[in-house]
């Protein structure tokens, strides 16, 4: 049956093969640990930071779901801002999209949380269990006192971190301080231990236990990538003609020891030293070309490089460069794509920016009584009922008063109501009647609008239009 | 024929079931995977919890109760029973968060005079938001949802016409007590001419053209012996708040639809068979169903509607 059998020899699933990656330094290491330093700065200190305002709490930045605002420093976010997110997350694209298509998945390498809590669980991981021999070694051995002992201590930690990590996103929802003093004595709401609990596990999973695995198999961003690449993107690359000359790559045995040498006998540069493919946390071959597996995370440009300034040689077998740089033309970074993001970029900044800067103070609705929509007064005059809603978004109290505008004749009634004094971040709704004698021959509605303007005249008044409906 | 040999099974190759029909015709085994297996399992194990836990298994006319309880309070009395989603609700009505604010609030504005519910802002607004539930419940069968009531049968509470009084102390008393409106009918005093002219007097001073001779004759009949109206609705037909008459001067009509009709002559009509028929229309009065705050927070949200007086 040989039909059957070419099948039947294909394993539909395949194991992971666990990587071990070899620590390395230089100039792209010391780059990737500084951002991933400020990073963690940013993210567990960030909750601490304490903020003076006049209302509300002390905490610079604070996600608060349970009163419907978000502080942000000096802004306070409220549930009908929330189309900034929208403008946030089209910059967060379009960003994406810029810098991949300048210098390819830097993202990934340097900023992606997968890959900076990866590089916190592998640092763990190294000091705890030494470098990758004495790792493999250790995988190998059998199960004794030290194995259990590296390998428990290594998987605590990890659990230590990713328990950190939890509470450390959970602070941002709540007054810290207190936060940390309820979280263990057991009287945060039930919301802050799941969270905490859930991002426990899944940092544990991801950072320890998937690893690459996410950027390969899960993550989105791997798979459209190609896309949004062309022949101009910065991409890391193996230099193919330099480190194979013409017979190849070649370790340096004794008649090989030199570049000339090796010219001489049309061996590349690569020494086939196997340290770029050692460090590379996704497990992959660079000198196979560009892979989907591959974070341009640059470590194996740092472990190409400290070879070649052993061997004497020039830098750059590995290197950041492009395809056309590769072929000999210089990189194009003016190029459409880039110009178009850019300033989709500089259009959307822009119109978010003056969004924020020009939000009102004031937020105000009004609904027309509906039930009925209008009623005849005993003066011969039509009267409509309204709800003004208002919210005060400012920091001070303010003293309201409420006029129509737009109709002329129009009488507002606000009933024995003589005084509209709204505390900072406190919202009411005010019931309003306006009434109004129509003409001989009154469409069946007129627009008018309610003007909302502050007796100090510390704020713009804010203007919402509404209609009067009349009677067919 | 199916026979049972498991060919040997090397490693990387697929596991099949061990049937082989036809001499080489054989079945993949494709077990479940184990992720959705242990999912699975759990689903078992998270069910049998359940059962213990909550109200699950009927038992011919019962069931079992669970070990979880719930305690609420039942007429001042703490009960606990075994856990139930009505028992949840009714804990939830007692001690839950915006249950509790809005008892709160209600006791606040209860213990305020009239003068500073309708002067404040915040007051009227929770009045405005409270009340339009309880006006939906007691009221709006009648009045309508919006209070605009049904011209013929139920007032309209919107506008600024109030038969029984607008302030506060007599809407109060109105819901409170209840009112019975009684207007006679004119059926054996008035003829049908006569009831024609009283009712062209009525609608001429709404502003309607009518004929002047009868007009005249209208005015005397409203003003003497024979009508007796003004003794109700006064000698200048503005109405009497004491007797529930309405004023009859301002073109709003609670009982005779006029906005509704065409012409002159199907106003006069429409007019003229409501005196003779009569009218009685009763308010329940609500001081047994309601609590005295609940009577005033309605009180204040009615005043609100149309522009009390």
């Amino acid at each position: 049956m040989p039909a059957g059998e070419s099948i039947m020899s294909q394993s539909l699933f395949e194991a992971r093969v666990p990587i071990h990656p070899r620590s390395v330094s230089g100039r792209f290491r010391n780059l990737k640990t500084g951002i991933l330093l400020l990073a963690y700065a940013v993210f567990f200190l960030l909750p601490w930071l304490r903020w003076e305002r006049e209302m509300g709490p002390s905490q610079a930045v604070l996600f608060d779901i349970p009163n419907r605002r978000f502080y942000l420093f000096d802004l306070i976010v409220y549930p009908q801002d929330i189309f900034w997110l929208a403008g946030l997350l089209m910059i967060a694209a379009l960003l994406l999209f810029f810098v991949t298509g300048i210098a390819g998945r830097v993202f990934c390498g340097y900023f992606c949380f997968q890959t900076l809590w990866t590089d916190v669980y592998m640092f763990i991981e190294r000091r705890i269990q030494g470098e990758r021999p004495a790792r493999l070694r250790l995988l190998k051995q059998p199960w004794n006192a030290e194995k259990i002992l590296k390998l428990g201590a290594t998987h605590a930690s990890w659990l230590l971190v990713a328990f950190a990590t939890g509470l450390g996103f959970v602070l941002y929802w709540a007054d810290a301080p207190t936060m940390v003093r309820d979280f263990f004595a057991g009287q945060a709401a039930n919301a802050a231990y799941i969270t905490a609990g859930l991002l426990t596990v899944t940092t544990y999973t991801f950072a320890g236990l998937a690893r690459e695995q996410v950027c390969t198999y899960m993550c989105p961003y791997a798979r459209f990538q190609s896309v949004m690449f062309d022949r101009d993107t910065l991409i890391v690359s193996y230099d193919q003609a330099r480190g194979e000359g013409t017979a190849g790559r070649a370790k340096p045995v004794r008649e090989l020891k030199t570049r000339e040498e090796r010219q001489q006998a049309g061996v590349g540069d690569c020494i086939d030293c196997g340290y770029c493919v050692q460090v590379c946390p996704t497990g992959i071959d660079i000198r196979n070309g560009l892979q989907i597996e591959c974070i341009h995370c640059a470590l194996c440009v740092d472990a190409c490089d400290a070879i070649m300034d052993k061997q004497g040689w020039p830098r750059g077998l590995i290197r950041y460069t492009s395809e056309t740089a590769l072929e000999g033309r210089p990189t194009r970074f003016f190029k459409l794509k880039t110009v178009g993001y850019g300033s989709a970029i500089v259009v959307v900044t822009g119109l978010l920016v003056l969004s924020i800067l020009g939000r009102a103070e004031l937020d105000a609705s009004v609904s027309q009584v509906r039930q009925p929509l209008f009623v005849q007064m005993s003066d011969g005059s039509t009267q409509n009922s309204y709800e003004i809603a208002l919210n005060n978004k400012t920091q001070r109290s303010l003293d309201l008063e409420i006029r129509v505008v737009g109709l002329e004749g129009a009488v507002l009634d606000l009933g024995r109501v003589e005084e509209i004094v709204l505390e900072p971040s406190q919202r009411t709704t005010v019931l309003a009647r306006v009434r109004y004698h129509p003409d001989e021959d009154h469409p069946t509605r007129l627009p008018l609008e309610f003007e909302i303007a502050d007796r100090d005249g510390t704020m713009e008044p804010v203007r919402v239009s509404s209609q009067m409906s009349l009677r067919p | 024929m199916s026979t049972n040999e498991n060919p040997s099974k090397k490693p990387g190759e697929v596991e099949t079931t061990g049937h082989v029909w036809d001499s080489n015709l054989q079945e993949y085994n494709n077990p479940l995977p184990r992720w959705w297996l242990w999912g699975f399992y759990a689903t078992v194990v998270f069910a049998v919890v359940y059962w213990i836990l909550f109200p699950a298994w009927p038992i011919g006319g019962t069931f079992t109760k669970g070990l979880n309880t719930i305690t609420f309070m039942d007429d001042g009395e703490e009960v606990t029973t075994h856990w139930n989603t009505r028992s949840l609700l009714a804990r939830d009505m007692q001690t839950g968060k915006h249950a509790v604010r809005q008892r709160e609030m209600l006791e606040r504005v209860g213990a305020m005079e009239y003068d500073e519910i309708l002067a404040d802002v915040d007051a009227m607004s929770f009045v405005n938001a409270y009340a339009k539930g309880s006006f939906g419940t007691w009221c709006a069968a009648c009045h309508q949802v919006g209070g605009a009531g049904v011209i013929g049968l139920y007032p309209n509470l919107r506008n600024d016409q109030w038969k029984w009084g607008g302030t506060v102390a007599q809407i109060e008393e109105t819901l409170t007590i209840g009112r019975l409106g009684y207007m006679p009918g004119y059926a054996e005093t008035l003829n049908a001419e006569q009831l024609e002219q009283v009712s062209s007097y009525v609608l001429s001073l709404n502003g309607f053209d009518m004929a002047e001779d009868a007009v005249a004759a209208g005015s005397e009949i409203f003003h003497g012996h024979l009508g007796g109206c003004f003794q109700c609705h006064g000698s200048d037909a503005q109405g009497l708040a004491s007797q529930g008459a309405p004023n009859l001067t301002n073109n709003l009509w609670a009982l005779v639809d006029v906005p509704g009709a065409e012409s002159d002559a199907e106003r006069l009509a429409r007019v003229s068979r409501f005196v003779h028929d009569g009218a009685q229309r009763v308010m329940p009065g609500f001081a047994d169903r309601l609590s005295p705050t609940e009577i005033k927070v309605l009180t204040a949200y009615v005043h609100s509607l149309g522009g009390g007086q």
